[in-house]
């Protein structure tokens, strides 16, 4: 035990002070076992097929593609930090850059690889490739998200290489700074595919002309949901970078980023919140009088089946959209952590129930006026396998955060006042 | 001259038999699965049940046979689908879907209005001596892939193959009819060439009868149904109701 202790100290970074690698080690089990489930009942679904999930043939999208559109706008935060810092040069937000990364890289890969599993025939996913049908938004998702989960992996391979073992060896240091100089037009590549992607994954929705309570008229060929999932991610984006900064310290017991990082990042958060806000507001409202009337359908029969009733969309729009932009934006509420923190919370929740309703209750809905409205329940596989997602990003997170320098950067020496082991 | 093939079903002569689902079944080697459910089974053609709502003497019932129903303009699944598995035939006005090419994403299955795709939850099975049934002019759908009406695609080729022996350019509308059309016991299924104003069903498509599902969505379906009564007029229709109600209401 000694000598692996010796070993492991070893590999993390000179003058960091981390955990003993027992408590490291016992901090990592729990997920090692949820991961381990995850990839059991990832196996079930690909042996066995998706009938060992709970989707049928009317919820034929289910738990994974809500999640998928959830984690995808949340790590929204790893672009949109590095077009802030390279590109508009908002230097202030360097420290948060790294772990911004990280998580992005985590939430896409975790998506790409539950994405994997939910298609019927993943040998087949490089039809898309082969014979893509440019009309589709899917095809436009497909691109965007494989080219930029490869950008996401190109800006995380130069903070692997800076580790402290892996930069003596020479050649890793020469391509690390090589590849580091590279780091600005990453930015700007990732950036673009980002906007795209994200606008896509709205599209997806608001293109079905089928599903009257998900369509959206728009501007040329993107209809309205394009752009307001791209608002919706760069605005919870940021939240959810304070959010997994702050859950660290507290974890940790330590002060890694300067709070004037964390008010500049509420900040931002609050103001393309705002946006976001009055842009779905307007939205709603168009759709409300005029899109869903002309396809035939009075837009209020929608919320007339519980629980999907008016409560939620009000949810959506004021109480986790108005009132954390509203906290998030005064400098005097944004001072207060705790404040900082519920608002930074509520933004994220915001967004992930924005994914919920377009993915799950556009497809409860019926659309026949003989149809029923109908439910479902995600099978212990469409979860257990979420969960092993939820714990790679945990194991790989931790890990980065042990072993490589994900906030480097200088601190203004804040007297740390989170608590922890 | 290119065709566009398309249906109306005479509600008021359908009695639920089921005839036309098992004949498609039958037809296109779709498989019977014990362990599938009404939501997780392959029924290209799909007879619903519905009724006026009311009771006793007064309650009526109707028989709504749903499938595909091949929408002309903007079709919903075709410009959603990633990898190109579905297409209109522009010689035909078939929706054709291609499961060899499907990746089994399902985005059709959520574009579709009328619930009429279905995805292959499971490896295709039959009861041991029934695949000696299996209708050789049909390749078998395997798991993961999606799959819908094609309006018995493979009868189509042999009408065409036929033709084609025979020196003709265009088929013999007599030597081409889905297997629904076919086995329905009352003729309520009648199929034929909406782009041929001579055709019989086309006349009784542009009949005061006739009506669509959904067609306020705008994607020109090019399944019809038809009834006398006024209750299921009302029902099919009742989106279209609805919508009155609110604005006038």
């Amino acid at each position: 035990m000694a000598s692996s202790t010796l070993m492991d100290a070893r590999w993390i970074a000179r003058g960091e002070e981390r955990a003993p690698l027992s408590r490291f080690l016992l901090w990592l089990a729990p997920w090692i076992v949820l991961l381990a489930i995850g990839v059991y009942a990832a196996g079930l679904c690909l042996y066995y097929g998706l009938n060992q999930t709970n989707m049928d043939n009317r919820f034929a999208f289910g738990l994974w593609i809500f999640l998928d559109l959830g984690i995808i706008a949340l790590g929204a935060g790893a672009f949109f930090t590095g077009f802030l810092v390279y590109i508009l040069g908002r230097t202030e937000l360097k420290p948060i850059l790294n772990t911004a990364v990280v998580v992005g890289f985590i939430c896409y890969s975790g998506a790409v690889s539950i994405l994997m599993i939910d298609v019927g025939q993943p040998l087949r996913a490089w039809f898309t490739f082969w014979h893509p049908n440019t009309h589709s938004m899917l095809t436009e998702v497909t691109f965007c998200i494989s080219c930029y989960l490869l950008v996401l992996s190109l800006e995380y391979i130069p903070l692997l290489l800076r580790n402290r073992q892996l930069k003596q060896l020479p050649s890793f240091f020469v391509f690390e700074h090589q590849l580091h100089k590279l780091v600005p037009v990453l930015a700007a590549v990732g950036t673009l595919l980002s906007f795209f992607h994200q606008g896509s994954l709205g599209g997806l929705y608001g293109v079905l002309r089928g599903r009257p309570f998900a369509f959206r008229t728009g501007f040329l060929i993107w209809p309205s949901t394009f752009f307001l999932f791209i608002l919706s991610a760069i605005a919870s984006g940021p939240s959810f970078l304070i959010l997994i900064t702050a859950t660290v310290e507290k974890v940790t017991g330590k002060k890694l980023v300067a709070d004037r990082v964390f008010r500049r990042l509420g900040y931002i958060s609050g103001l393309l919140l705002a946006l976001y806000v009055a842009a779905k507001s307007i939205d709603t409202l168009v759709w409300l009088n005029f899109t869903s009337r002309s396809e035939g359908f009075a837009p209020w029969q929608f919320y007339s089946h519980k629980p999907f009733g008016t409560p939620i969309l009000f949810a959506e729009i004021v109480v986790l959209g108005l009132l954390p932009a509203c906290l998030l934006i005064p400098e005097t509420t944004r001072r207060r952590r705790w404040i900082l923190l519920c608002a930074a919370a509520m933004a994220c929740s915001g967004v992930l129930l924005n994914r919920f309703v377009l993915t799950v209750q556009t497809l409860a809905l019926p659309t026949l006026p003989f149809d029923d409205f109908l439910q479902y329940r995600p099978s212990w596989q469409e979860i257990a396998s979420f969960g092993g997602v939820i714990a790679y990003g945990v194991i790989l997170y931790s890990l980065s955060y042990r072993y490589l320098p994900l906030f480097a950067a200088p601190k203004e020496g804040d007297p740390p006042h989170v608590s922890g082991h | 001259m290119s065709a566009r093939y398309g249906m109306v079903i005479d509600l008021d002569r359908c009695t639920g038999c089921g005839s036309c689902m098992i004949a498609c079944a039958s037809e296109n080697n779709v498989p019977s699965l014990p362990q599938a459910t009404a939501r997780t089974g392959l029924t290209p053609l799909l007879v619903r049940k519905v009724s006026n709502g009311e009771d006793g003497e007064r309650r009526r019932a109707a028989f709504i046979p749903i499938m595909c129903a091949h929408c002309e303009h903007d079709t919903p699944c075709v410009k959603v689908c990633p990898q190109q598995a579905v297409e209109v035939d522009k010689a035909t006005g078939i929706v054709m879907q291609m499961p060899q090419r499907c990746l089994g994403c399902r985005y059709c299955m959520t574009a579709c209005p009328y619930h009429a795709r279905y995805f292959n939850w499971w490896d295709p099975a039959w009861p041991k001596g029934m695949e000696k049934s299996l209708n050789p002019g049909v390749a078998v759908r395997m798991r993961g892939v999606v799959e819908k009406c094609n309006l018995c695609h493979a009868r189509l080729h042999a009408a065409e193959e036929k033709a084609a022996a025979a020196g003709k350019r265009e088929i013999d509308p007599a030597d081409y009819e889905p297997a629904c059309a076919e086995a329905c016991p009352t003729g309520a299924i009648r199929f034929g060439n909406l782009a041929d104003p001579d055709d019989p069903v086309s006349k009784e498509a542009r009949s005061p009868e006739a009506f669509r599902l959904l067609a306020e969505l705008g994607t020109e379906p090019k399944l019809y149904y038809k009834s006398k009564e006024a209750w299921v007029r009302a029902l099919a229709e009742s989106n279209s109701a609805r919508n009155s109600e609110v604005q006038h209401g």
